[in-house]
Order: C-alpha cells, then structure tokens, then sequence
C-alpha cells in the first residue's frame, strides 16, 4: 500500500469512545444474572459487549456457587481471574465462561487497600487455584480459605509487591 | 603355560581390544549414518569422507574431557564400576570364534561361559548407580538391574533349546552344524527370542528403559564424564556387537551357510557382513520405535518371552525325542511365534483402525447440533 | 511441601529397619524432558509416584507488569515472547484487544493475513509437539521428521515478517507489510509438502504398538475435571468437549471457513496426541481456503502511532495451539496500558499436572507432561 500524502490522509481514530450496541444475547445473559444474583445486591452492567456483575466480596463463594449451579447461567470454566489495582481499592476480576451454554460473563469484587482479603474460590472452581496464589504473590491479596498460599511465580523470600501500580518500576531486585 | 605361550595369548588379547575398539568406531559410525538414512538427514560429514574420523575426534574429545566425580560419590566404587562392566563383556570374546580357526581358545563349553560372563556388568552398572549419589542414577541402576536379570532367562533358554539340536556347547561345533540348514529355519522362534531378549540386555530402543534419556537422564551414567563414560559407551557397543556375532554363529549359521568358503578370511568375512546386519536392525528399531515403560517391560519378559522360551525347549525336545523331520519344527515355532503375535496385538486396548474418521464424525455430529 | 529443604522421606522406623521410605525426586528444572525450565517434585514409591508439586516462576519476567510501562505499538514485541512457539497467535490477541478497544476496523486481506499466519504457527507449532512428545516417549525420529516440516513454515515465516522467532509483524490495525509477491506460489507449494508430512508422521508413531501402550489410558482426565480445572485447547477436546474459540467465538475471518473441530473420547494421552494431528490437518483445510479467498487491498487500518485508546476495559481472546488465549486490558485513556493481564492456556494446564499424574509411574509423568504441550514462557510471564 503506498503511503497515503498528507492531503488525502484519512483522519486518524479520535477520542472517541467505542460503542458497541449491546445484543440480545447479552441484554438475557444480565438479565438471568440479576435473577440469579437478586437477594445479593449485584450491580449488573456492562462494557464492550461482556456482561459485568459487581458484587460484594463476602458474597464471592456463593455467588461463585450459584453461577456454577444455575442451569441457564452454567458457569463452569472459570476463564481468568484478574486483579486490578485501582490505587484506593483492588478489583478483583473473574472471567466465567460456561462450555454448556457457550456465553461469557464477568464477576467483579472490589477489596481495599489495607489489608486486601478475598475468600476463596477454590471450593467451586479447583481452576482458580494457582491465578490465586499469583494474585497472592503479586498484589499481597489474601485468599481466605486457599490451602497453600506460598509463592508461584516469585522466590521465597521475594520482598513487595511488584504487580501493584506503587511498586516501583524500574528499581528491580537482582537475583 | 611357557612364557612363549604366555607372549602368544597377551599379544592375541592386545590385538583383541585392538580390534574391539576399531569395531566400536566403526558401529558407531555406522549408528548414526544408518539413523541419518531413517531420518531424513546426512549424519557426520565433516571429519574425514562421509565423516568416517567423526567416531575417532568423539573418542580424542572424550579421553581429553575432564572427569569429574561427584562430590558425595563414592570414589572407590565409582571409579571400579566402568571396570567391572567392561571385564565381561570383554572376556567373553576369547571363545567367540570369527571363522573356524579365528578363535583365541575353542571351549568346549564355550556357550555356557558366555552366557555366564554376560550377566556380570549388572554389578558393574548398580554400583555405578549407587555410587555417584544422585538419584536418577540410583533409579536407572534399580532398573538395569530388574531389567538385565529377568531377561537373562529367556537368553539362557533360548540358548538351551538351541544346544539340544548339536548336542554341544563348543560354538565351532554348533556352527559346523549348520551346513545343510540354519538353526533360524529350525527354530525361527529361538531367533525372535534371543534377538528381543538380547535387544534388552544391551539396552537398545525400544527396551533402553535404564538409560532412558527423557526419564532418568542416561541412568547409571548420569554422573560420568570424560574417559570413564566413554569406557560404558564402549561396552554398550561391545555387547551389541556380541548380540550381533552370536546371533550370527548361533541362527545364521555363521560362516558355514549358505556357502561353505574354503579361505578362512572368507568365513571371516561371512561372520562379520551377518553380524552387521544383524546389528543394523538394531539400528533400525533405534530409529523406528519408542521406549517402553519398565512394568511393561517387565510383563513382557516374564509373561510372555519367559514361557514362551520354555514352550520353544519343550517342542525342540519333542523333535529330539521322536526323531521327527525339521520342518516340523519350524511349523511348530513358527505357530507358537505368531500365537505370541497375536497375544500381544490382543492385549493393546486400540483404538479401532477408524478412529481418525470416528474422530471427525463425532466432531460433525456436534456440527449439526450446533446448527 | 512448599520449601525446598524439607524432609525429603518417609518417617524411618528404626523397628522395622527393612520397610521402604517414599523417595523425593527432583525433576526439574535443568531436566531434559520438561520443556523448559519447569520443576516437579515428585514422591516416588519405587517406579510409582505417590506425590507431585509442580514448581513454576523460573522464566518469570513480569511481562504484565512490563506492560504498563510501554506504549501500545510496543507490547506487540513483549507478546511474542509469552508463547515462544506460536508468536502470531500472541501478538493477534493483543492486537485483537486494543482493536475492540479504540474500535478500529482491521481491512479485510490483514485479517485473511493474519489468519494465514496464525494457521500456519498452530501447525508449526503442532509439529514441536509430535516431535518432542516422540522424544518423551523415547523415539528418536519423530522430532527429525517434525522439524523437517517446521523448518519449511518457519522459512516461510522469515519470507513475511524477517524473522523466524520474534516476528513482531502484526500491528494494530493490520499488519506491517504486504506479503511476499511469490507467497500464493510458495504457499501452494508448503500446503502439499505439509499435507505429505503430517501424513507421514502420523504413519509412524500414531498405531504403533509400544506407542499405543505407552499413550493409552495413561494420564486420564474426565471433563467434568477438565473444565473444572480451566483446561482448554487440544486438552480440553480429547476430553470430549468440542470447545473452541474459533467457533465458538469468531474472530478474523473463522466464520466464513469450513472446517471441523476433532475431539477425543477418553482423554488420556493418546487422545491429546491425535488431537492435535487431525487439527493440523484441519488447519491445513483452512489454510486452503482462505488462500482462495485472500483479498486485494490495504493491510493497515488508518491509526495513530501514538494510540491512546478510550477509557474501559476489554476482553479479547483466540484458539491458540495450546488453548484459549486471552487478554483482559484496562486503559485509563492514555498511551500506556493501566494493566495487562494475560490468561495463559498452559497455565491451568499445568495445574492439572496434580490431577493427572496420581497412581502413575515416573515414566508416564513424562509423557503426561509432554501430552499437555505447555509452554513455560506463557505460564510464567
């Protein structure tokens, strides 16, 4: 492709945000969730055509328990589960895809700076095993109810934690 | 014993080791040009023609190399075990007759002293193992010792079924007697015996289970380098070829069939172009089969080489016993033989031969439902 | 079980002087067959293993972390170097991402490209599987004739993108220069000689009888655990379950293409094996028709150089040849990433070792290991 001149350049993407009209598919899914979530309080939302429930963190094992065991929703895969560090709070963020029903949603559960603590998931979904014992590792969260917190992906002994966003990025330990 | 007598045998097993180590060289030359051949590729090419000096630069590299020696390792034992494993497999070449002169002394029970000798290195190997201190090497001692001894038996039976027909343990003897038809027409199950087994006691693919690369990471070797290691590679390919040479003497009638050459140097030759055929399919099982587990291994041997090989002396006796011609014999080897092939093919839980296609007919069938 | 020196056997019981001790056996991380520099500590009785705990973190170099310090054209190259052997996967999946995000339209011969590409690394890829699985099991050939293959796809590599490793040619919005003008021709060429050579390997491993008894029912997994366990990918198929993200989520240009998803039955090694041939030969399927249907036109869609994409989070995520390969990417609206997180297959594979590898002999942890087909440059980052 030849390079385009100056005249004829398209003009580049803008700020713009990128809207995604919201399917049917997923207008259902949230409102099953809702349903599903209704005496916890979920707050369902969404964003680039995944489906987000926010919920609180003691609710985490029985939310986890009822996505798993509700025939429509059939979460059984947990796909990721992520942290954020939002600077005030962590996010705690579990990607559930179900292969019986072949739909994705997305489980949020803020957790505050101090000292973070999340109870585990591990009881429904063995998969989230190691993602917490990394999340442990690099963000200092406590799983309650985790069997082996040790260190995953860093030495024992390994100072800090080096997947927050204070820890500083270009002072790194040798070893 | 006159010290001429004393000269004349030193300077024959001085010129023995000589001609091991050519005949090592030269395997292992062969080795790895004949598994380039399967593989697709050329092998050594550089050192000298078609790298026939690459075997030479390997064993100058490896007499350079530094020995080290494990820091927890027991020297005494650890220094004596290439040793021990050598001396057998050494000495049993002094009754292996290459023609029917070429010989340094013809036993009379020159058969029952090879068998004895070849399975002492199993000393040699689990002291090897248990005295370097690493654990990798412990478990491939444990293993080659498991390994060497239940595959001893159906060597020594096949050995014993075979000697009934000649009625003779002097191997010049067994030879001569196979003018007119080869012991391996006679008795084919003897041969696949003898050849598997022997396979094993060498350690070769697919029964490399002691040294098994990816498992325990070249076994009982695993903590020798330099002149030590290169002295177990000599053994592993000295006893390859002694596999090679008496399946030669033993089933192939050695240098008396099918043609009975006048010149001893033809004989010579006779033995030496069957050996090396018999030890390139060896290479070719190297280059064609993976390695199984040791129960596997194990099962193998005991379940079915074992009575098979006492299956192979009972019929061999019914054949001395009644007189009966040879190709009743072969008929009853050759049925106990494929009866072995078959229990074998049974016992696999195969997949059906339309696996690939079931395969893809499951994967439509989720198609459609898809759809 | 966490620390290193800790009591490596049994309890001795000076009574009965003759019982045996389990036997701790450290494999890894400089051992031959795991791939990489991975460790498990294994508790053997004998030959039986009695205990596993995998160890990883040896290749952890932070790439999430990584991330956030470079701008978004520049996190391509750290992509290639998660799943070292199957880049073009990796780098689509990002790319996917920060497309989704800014809403850019990829044009459509950079998406048949990218396909392409990415078609031809799962089978690259595929064929170090059937190579070094040959190895585990103890056969030598297998790996010869697998790289004789690999070899013609990575020259074909070099010709497109200059590299035989590192690629870095996707781009977001395309991908970084037209392709080579002999390509159909060589592409025709490579289809044919692959076609021969997955045929040819499949010939000399697949039945083979100490093959089979060494594969067969060994390292069993149901799906229900499976999928417990977050398996995807070829692990997750030999189970039985038809997940793949190619249907089941389309991207590039996967749902105009015909081809079918393999799947085992029992989910022991042998299946994972087979898998993976047929889906080289699946891929081989695609891979011809989307050269018929490869588009004239641009390869780059008009975008910044310094991308700030809009504020929000996304999710994007592709069939690689180990699994299902994600991105989860927080953009705080400037030109640096907030954070990256990767969901690696070979991650939740290896967490399945533990499963796996109960009543098994050292021999088939080998095996089990190689059947997963994990690489440790995406399981630790």
């Amino acid at each position: 492709m030849p390079a385009p001149t100056a005249g004829q350049r398209p003009r580049p993407h803008a700020q713009a945000p990128a809207e995604v009209p919201i399917s049917e598919k997923a207008k259902a899914l949230a409102q099953l969730l809702q349903q599903t979530l209704a005496d916890l309080g979920p707050d369902i939302g969404g964003s680039l055509g995944e489906v987000v429930a926010t919920v609180a963190p003691e609710h985490l094992p029985e939310v986890a328990r009822r996505v798993k065991e509700s025939p429509d929703l059939a979460g059984d895969l947990l796909w990721c589960l992520s942290l954020v560090d939002y600077q005030d709070r962590f996010e705690a963020v579990y990607h559930v895809y179900s292969t019986q029903k072949n739909h994705r949603f997305v489980l949020k559960a803020g957790v505050s700076q101090g000292e973070p603590h999340l109870p585990s998931v591990m009881s429904v979904w063995p998969g989230a095993d190691w993602y917490e014992r990394e999340a442990h590792d690099l963000f200092g969260v406590v799983f309650e109810g985790h069997p082996n917190l040790a260190p995953l992906l860093l030495y024992e002994g390994f100072e800090g934690y080096p997947g927050r966003r204070s820890y500083p990025f270009y002072d790194y330990q040798e070893w | 014993m006159t010290v001429r007598e004393a000269l004349l045998l030193a300077g024959q097993l001085l010129g023995l080791l000589t001609a091991l180590v050519v005949v090592v060289l030269s395997l292992i030359w062969l080795e790895r040009k004949a598994l380039a051949r399967f593989q697709n590729r050329m092998g050594p090419m550089r050192v000298g023609f078609h790298g026939l000096l690459q075997p030479v630069a390997d064993a100058l590299k490896l007499l350079v190399k530094e020995d080290l020696v494990p820091t927890w390792a027991d020297r005494a034992l650890f220094w004596s075990a290439p040793l021990m494993v050598f001396v057998p497999s050494f000495v049993v070449w002094v009754t292996i007759p290459l023609a029917k002169e070429v010989v340094i002394r013809n036993l009379e029970m020159g058969l029952f002293y090879i068998v004895a000798f070849s399975i002492l290195p199993v000393v040699g190997l689990v002291l090897a193992g248990w005295s370097s201190a690493n654990k990798y090497a412990m478990l491939g001692s444990l293993r080659s010792a498991a390994q060497l001894v239940s595959y001893e038996i159906p060597i020594v039976m096949a050995v014993i079924a075979l000697v009934m027909v000649p009625e003779s343990l002097n191997l010049v003897t067994i030879v001569e007697g196979q003018r007119t038809v080869p012991y391996a027409a006679l008795q084919p199950l003897g041969l696949a015996l003898f050849l598997l087994a022997g396979v094993a006691e060498v350690g070769r693919t697919p029964f490399d289970i002691y040294f098994a690369e990816s498992e325990v990471v070249g076994g009982p070797f695993v903590e020798y380098s330099g002149a030590h290691w290169s002295v177990f590679f000599l053994v592993e390919y000295i006893n390859t070829f002694v596999v090679g040479v008496l399946v030669a003497l033993l089933f192939l009638g050695g240098w008396t069939f099918p043609l009975v050459p006048e010149a001893a140097w033809l004989g010579f030759l006779w033995v030496v172009a069957k050996t090396y055929l018999v030890v390139l399919v060896m290479f070719w099982l190297r280059g064609t089969l993976p390695r199984l587990r040791v129960d596997q291994l194990m099962s193998f041997g005991w379940q079915l080489l074992v009575p098979l090989s006492f299956a192979n002396i009972v019929i061999t006796g019914f054949y001395k016993f009644y007189r009966w011609p040879g190709w009743t014999l072969t008929l009853m080897s050759l049925a106990l033989l494929l009866l072995a092939g078959w229990l074998v093919y049974r016992r696999q839980t195969r997949p059906a031969a339309a696996t690939a296609e079931e395969m893809l007919a499951r994967a439509r069938a989720y198609r459609r439902r898809e759809a | 079980m966490s620390g290193i020196g800790e009591v490596t056997v049994g309890p001795f019981r000076p009574e009965r002087p003759l019982d045996t001790v389990e036997m701790m056996l450290n494999m890894g991380p400089q051992h031959p067959s795991t791939h990489g520099v991975f460790r498990m500590v294994l508790w053997i009785d004998g030959e039986r293993i009695v205990d596993v705990e995998p160890h990883i973190g040896y290749l952890h170099r932070g790439s999430e972390k990584l991330c956030e310090g470079e701008i978004y054209s520049e996190i391509i190259t750290l992509f290639d170097r998660l799943d070292y052997v199957s880049n073009f996967n990796n780098e689509l999946v990002f790319c996917m991402a920060v497309e989704k995000l800014a809403a850019i339209q990829v044009p459509e011969r950079a998406q048949y490209i990218r396909l392409i590409l990415c078609e031809l690394n799962r089978i690259a890829s595929h064929l170090l599987f059937y190579g070094t699985f040959g190895l585990d099991a103890g056969a030598m050939t297998p790996i010869l004739y697998g790289f004789r293959d690999r070899e013609k796809v990575q020259s074909l590599f070099e010709a497109v993108s200059g590299a035989r490793l590192m690629h870095n040619y996707f781009r977001i919005g395309g991908v970084k220069q037209d392709l080579p003008a002999d390509f159909r021709d060589r592409m025709t060429w490579l289809l044919g000689e692959l076609r021969r050579g997955v045929d040819e390997c499949d010939r000399l491993l697949t039945f083979g009888e100490v093959f089979l008894a060494r594969t067969r029912d060994v390292g069993n997994i149901d799906a229900q655990t499976a999928i417990g366990l977050g398996l995807t990918g070829p692990n997750l198929r030999a189970t039985g379950v038809p997940y793949d993200v190619r249907r089941a989520d389309p991207y590039l240009v996967y749902d105009r293409l015909e081809f079918d998803i393999p799947v085992g039955d029992r989910g022991d090694c042998w299946d994972r094996y087979y898998v993976r041939v047929q889906e080289m030969r699946q891929s081989l399927r695609i891979l011809e028709q989307a050269l018929g249907q490869l588009p004239e036109g641009p390869i780059m869609a008009p975008v910044r150089r310094i991308l700030r994409p809009p504020k929000g989070e996304v999710v994007a995520h592709a069939e690689n040849p180990r699994g299902d390969f994600g991105v989860y990417l927080v953009s705080d609206g400037t030109d640096k990433p907030y954070r990256v997180k990767v969901r690696p297959p070979s991650f939740c594979h290896l967490m399945a070792l533990k499963h796996l590898l109960r009543d098994c002999y050292v021999a088939d942890c080998v095996m089990v290991l190689g059947s997963l087909d994990v690489v440790l440059g995406e399981v630790d980052r």
